[in-house]
């Protein structure tokens, strides 16, 4: 354990990098994903088609691949993201950062719009009949009844999404962000003798993470459970 | 609830309308289209120079033979290991002894919340995949997908065993059956019908994690087609092929998975792997993705 202690800081450098990732890319997936699910059961033909094509092709794409494609592919065609270049304290966010966000976005964003689209299929049939034949607009039974019912149905795989993307930021480490997994291999490198106890500490501070975040899924989806 | 039910069928203003949107949808999506057929050819992305390669008859066999065949073989291991580890631990957590069950809790919680790479690199370098070329990496990868999956089945099986119906088990117990009667001949015959779709859809998952060994350089797709464009700086075209071929894999297994739910547990699948672990106070650990 002394070798994660002595090297304190790095490691939560390494950490707060992966919770950057994981931040920037939710948010950034919750948007889209809702752009996305929105297409998805609107009556716009062609954007259902669309949203379905997007969803079906990136969700059986392995997430390496997306992000290798905007990594080293991105920069054949003119695609670099070397216009990003920021530095928040110690975090410095640069291309290769942003090539994966958006590889982590473009991946996640298909999850996050069949989460989505889930709840909504979860709310019973009656339940929008009612509100049509009571002459809600549609509008209304979109805001009124569909909407808080189908978040609360999406709740559960949302969390699961999200919890996932937090696993998953650890792929950027192999590809060029100094995150937790390419610190921990760094680690290692360098004390080989104590590789052991660098592993088991770097996988329980993501076993906390992921059970924090599980933990307030859960207790959100109490919350938020109707009767 | 089909998308139908959520608006009346349209008026006439409103058919118009909605041709409009399309319309405009149509415009944006062929605008998008050409901005991108127009970066790819501005930047000579279409030159045979950079297609040559993937019809290149050894180089489609690398691909095919170390990348497809390696990666369908990892995945293919690691899913028949996985399920014997989640059947194991799946029932060592539905056991009446504590000693049993808690300790099975513990290992099935820290796998399906550790990233697979993580793992994946740890058995690599811990447990002599390094010295040992190609077969350490290989089975380095299997190890890692074959806990992390085996974990997430281990939840699935629990779960496939609680959607049998109660009077199942309790007649079962009332002909005289022993506990491990009622699990075996009882119990597990009907949950594995129900848990076949979830199991198929975990393959799509390991199918897809074997990918991951392109950070210890295992055989697979994903280290080969690195390999590959090393050599001919033609990234955007190889990265195109390789994720066509994943997602033909996937779609087919995806196809199956949908076939076996349907012949044998109907529209709706009671395994839902998101809400597996919350049933009485597991966790969500984002198992199925």
């Amino acid at each position: 354990m002394n070798v994660v202690f002595d090297n304190a800081g790095d490691v939560a450098l390494a950490f707060a990098y992966t919770l950057s990732l994981f931040v920037v890319a939710g948010i950034l997936s919750l948007i889209f994903g809702s752009v996305l699910a929105a297409m998805r059961v609107g009556p716009i033909k062609v954007l259902q088609r669309a949203a379905l094509l997007y969803v079906m092709l990136i969700r059986n794409t392995p997430l390496i691949i997306v992000i290798i494609f905007f990594r080293f592919a991105g920069p054949k065609i003119g695609l670099t993201f070397s216009f990003v270049d920021i530095q928040v304290g110690d975090l410095r966010l640069n291309n290769l950062y942003a090539a994966c966000v958006v590889g982590l976005t473009v991946y996640t964003t298909s999850f996050v719009c069949e989460a989505l689209r889930s709840g909504i299929n979860a709310v019973p049939l009656g339940q929008a009949e009612a509100a049509r034949a009571i002459g809600l607009p549609f509008s209304g039974v979109m805001r009124q009844v569909i909407l808080p019912q189908a978040m609360r149905h999406s709740l559960p795989p949302m969390a699961s999404v999200q919890i996932a993307l937090l696993k998953n930021t650890t792929v950027c480490g192999a590809l060029g962000v100094f995150e937790a997994f390419a610190r921990m291999k760094g680690l290692t490198n360098d004390y080989a003798s104590a590789r052991t106890e660098i592993f088991l500490a770097f996988a329980l501070i993501f076993v906390i993470l992921v059970e924090v975040l599980s933990f307030a899924a859960n207790r959100l989806e109490r919350r938020w459970r109707i009767a | 609830m089909a998308a139908s039910v959520l608006f009346d069928a349209p008026g006439p203003k409103t058919v118009r309308r909605h041709r409009t949107y399309t319309l405009g949808a149509y415009a944006v999506l062929a605008l998008v289209v050409a901005f991108v057929l127009y970066r790819l050819q501005d930047t000579g992305q279409f030159a045979y120079a950079k297609w040559e390669p993937l019809v290149t008859p050894d180089i489609v066999r690398v691909i095919l033979v170390d990348g497809l065949l390696s990666t369908l073989q990892m995945a293919f291991s690691a899913i028949i290991l996985a399920v014997v580890f989640g059947l194991v631990f799946g029932i060592g957590k539905m056991s009446d002894h504590a000693w049993v069950r808690w300790p099975c809790w513990v290992v099935v919680e820290f796998f399906r919340a550790v990233p697979v790479l993580l793992l994946m690199v740890f058995i690599f370098y811990q447990f002599g995949g390094v010295t040992n070329g190609s077969t350490g990496s290989y089975w380095s990868v299997v190890a890692a997908l074959t806990l992390y999956n085996g974990a997430v089945l281990a939840e699935v099986f629990r779960a496939g065993v609680n959607a049998v119906p109660d009077g199942q088990g309790e007649a079962a117990y009332a002909l005289g059956m022993r506990k491990s009667q009622v699990m075996l001949l009882i119990l597990l015959p009907q949950a594995v019908k129900i848990m076949l779709p979830s199991i198929i859809s975990q393959c799509v998952v390991a199918l897809k994690d074997t990918s991951l060994g392109y950070a210890i350089a295992a055989a697979g797709l994903s280290t080969v087609s690195r390999l590959v464009y090393i050599d001919y700086g033609n990234q955007l075209q190889v990265v195109a092929v390789v994720a066509a071929l994943y997602i033909s894999v996937n779609l087919v297994l995806t196809w199956i998975a949908t076939l076996v739910q349907k012949k044998f547990v109907g529209e709706h699948n009671p395994i839902d792997l998101t809400r597996a672990g919350n049933m009485d106070g597991g966790q969500n650990t984002g198992g199925g993705i």
